[in-house]
């Protein structure tokens, strides 16, 4: 009983810092500070992920996404001149959250209408073996089952590479 | 729902706490596993941050012997309280925030550097059985958490609103997102000899230390290594010649106290992170193995002293790791940005490369090696690193170019 009441607190700990710095991100004037913001609402969706035991992938979200994208953000803010002054209005404002709303209303529809408790709660061994092992068992799709798939988005990063060095190349 | 891949059920001292707790008084289980956890954490966080003031001590000793002279020797015997002195006379002084900083940003950023660091530690094993968390995918928790420091180092640079700093963090954003992927690669190695991604089982797997089975794989992680951890040769970011302090410049009182210790603490658990993944880890031979071999010593072979062999053996390679930084250090000079750059893509990656593809054959050839056969893949192995070392060296240079001087340099020069 102590376990999942414990999880409840956390789970909303979880829940209430990612949404809270996912609005502090639109919110807040600074640019910069915004970015740093995301990092915070990654890191919750991370513990969130760890929740679901789905470590692998709690790993994989702060690899890439604070790891990568988040340094790549707070990258390109740095480069950009006059930053903290340029994040109020723009003229597609209202397309803008047009789309936002058409975007909540989607998410919102797709999380109603999903059945949730697909697998019952005592696995059966073979199934249960697949949550303890996700990356070998990931691997295995990856590299047999859907090697094409793989193949073609390795193809297609490598093209961006080359793309992205040819456009900064000095000549 | 049961907790992560493996917490503390394997830990050895967990198990003496459940004795006590639950079966002599009768308490709850969970209450079992909070003391445990909570001892355990108590004392590998303060143990980590001493150690890391500690070597505060023993990289200027060392550094003043290669240089010719004493070093820090008046504190205490050896000077070993020069680092309290140090940490007081920091406590003391004016904690100054530059005009136009972002105050609450550039006050989180050294906490930001230091966190990272003392996670990394939850899933390294210091003894026989001595583990916080037995992730099954540890390596990749190392390189993800490891990989946060660098946030810290772009909010400091930018939060202090002062051009140095900015560019010692834009360098340091440029050179380790180069360098995590020789390293990732590295580690790649590992874990395909190993079969496996958490850390408890790749000690365990190591018959034969990597660094001897996979010394190429070793040669870029360390090289690696040293460049996430900022240190000469690749410590361009706070080149003081450069740049000021580089992210530091805008730093004083505590708040760069606090830095420094990460900074030292960060070399620390590198050392531990090299010390299970290539060199065995806690395991070794000591008194038990005597005791297991010669009749009349076996009272030796007791669970306490592997437990305590088990523990030293993983210090002493920490304090190896440690030894052979401050030896780099004090023996090759800064390399330039654009140099650093090209030695990640130019040399580390092609490696790197070739390490996981060498492996990868020979994990195919022999899944389950024995004592010979791994053997042979060392031997091949030290052939193929050999010769890749000195192809690297002979046919890639790391001069500029005439024209550009590459993206970072090219900013910087605008």
């Amino acid at each position: 009983m102590a376990d999942s009441l414990f999880e409840e607190i956390v789970f909303w700990v979880l829940a209430a810092t990612t949404v809270g710095a996912a609005l502090l991100v639109v919110h807040v004037q600074s640019l910069f500070r915004a970015a740093l913001l995301l990092i915070v609402s990654f890191l919750g969706v991370a513990g969130i992920f760890v929740m679901a035991n789905a470590e692998f992938l709690a790993v994989a979200q702060v690899l890439i996404y604070v790891g990568g994208i988040a340094v790549l953000v707070i990258f390109a803010v740095m480069l950009t001149r006059d930053v903290e002054h340029s994040n109020l209005g723009t003229p597609v404002q209202p397309v803008a959250l047009m789309l936002a709303v058409v975007l909540l209303g989607a998410l919102t529809y797709a999380v109603v209408q999903a059945e949730w408790n697909l697998l019952p709660d005592d696995l059966p061994g073979p199934l249960a073996a697949v949550f303890v092992e996700t990356p070998a068992q990931l691997g295995r799709l990856l590299v047999r089952d859907y090697v094409l798939a793989f193949e073609i988005a390795g193809a297609f990063l490598l093209a961006a590479v080359i793309g992205a060095l040819s456009l900064v190349r000095e000549r | 729902m049961g907790g992560p891949t493996g917490g503390l059920e394997g830990n050895a001292f967990y198990r003496v706490v459940y004795g006590v707790v639950v079966e002599d008084l009768g308490w709850e289980p969970w209450l079992a596993y909070l003391i445990a956890a909570m001892v355990i954490i108590l004392i590998v966080v303060n143990g980590a941050l001493a150690l890391g003031t500690l070597y505060t001590w023993f990289e200027r000793r060392v550094l003043g012997r290669f240089q010719g002279r004493l070093g820090p020797n008046r504190t205490g015997p050896f000077g070993l309280l020069q680092p309290i002195a140090d940490a007081i006379k920091l406590m003391f002084k004016e904690d100054i925030v530059p005009r136009g900083a972002d105050r609450l940003v550039f006050s989180l950023a050294p906490v930001v550097m230091l966190v990272p660091t003392l996670l990394v530690l939850a899933v390294i094993p210091f003894g026989k059985g001595s583990f916080l968390a037995d992730l099954n995918i540890g390596v990749l928790y190392i390189v993800a958490v490891g990989g946060i420091t660098t946030i810290a180092v772009l909010m400091a640079g930018y939060a202090s609103a002062n051009k140095f700093a900015t560019f010692g963090s834009m360098r340091a954003v440029a050179m380790v997102v180069s360098y995590e992927i020789p390293l990732v690669m590295a580690l790649l190695g590992v874990t395909l000899l190993a079969a496996s991604m958490s850390v408890v089982a790749i000690v365990e797997a190591q018959h034969l230390p990597y660094l001897l089975v996979a010394p190429l794989g070793a040669f870029v992680f360390l090289t690696a290594i040293s460049a996430e951890l900022n240190r000469n040769p690749f410590d361009v970011l706070e080149a003081e010649s450069e740049l000021v302090a580089g992210y530091l410049t805008e730093y004083s009182g505590m708040k760069y106290g606090v830095f420094m210790l990460a900074e030292f603490t960060n070399t620390i658990v590198a050392g531990a992170i090299f010390a299970v993944l290539f060199l065995q880890g806690w395991q070794g031979p000591g008194l038990s193995w005597l005791g297991s071999q010669v009749g009349f010593l076996s009272f030796l072979d007791t669970g306490a002293v592997r437990q305590i062999e088990s523990h030293a053996w993983f210090l002493a390679k920490v304090g190896l790791f440690a030894f052979v930084a401050t030896w780099v250090r004090a023996t090759l000079p800064r390399l330039r940005i654009d140099q650093i750059l090209a030695l990640a893509w130019k040399v580390l990656f092609p490696l790197s490369m070739l390490n996981v593809l060498v492996l990868a054959v020979e994990v195919i050839v022999w899944p389950e090696p024995s004592a010979g056969e791994l053997g042979i893949m060392a031997a091949i192995n030290w052939a193929v690193a050999g010769a890749a070392i000195f192809a690297a060296a002979r046919l890639v240079s790391l001069s500029t170019p005439a024209r550009g001087l590459g993206p970072v340099a090219a900013v910087e020069a605008r």
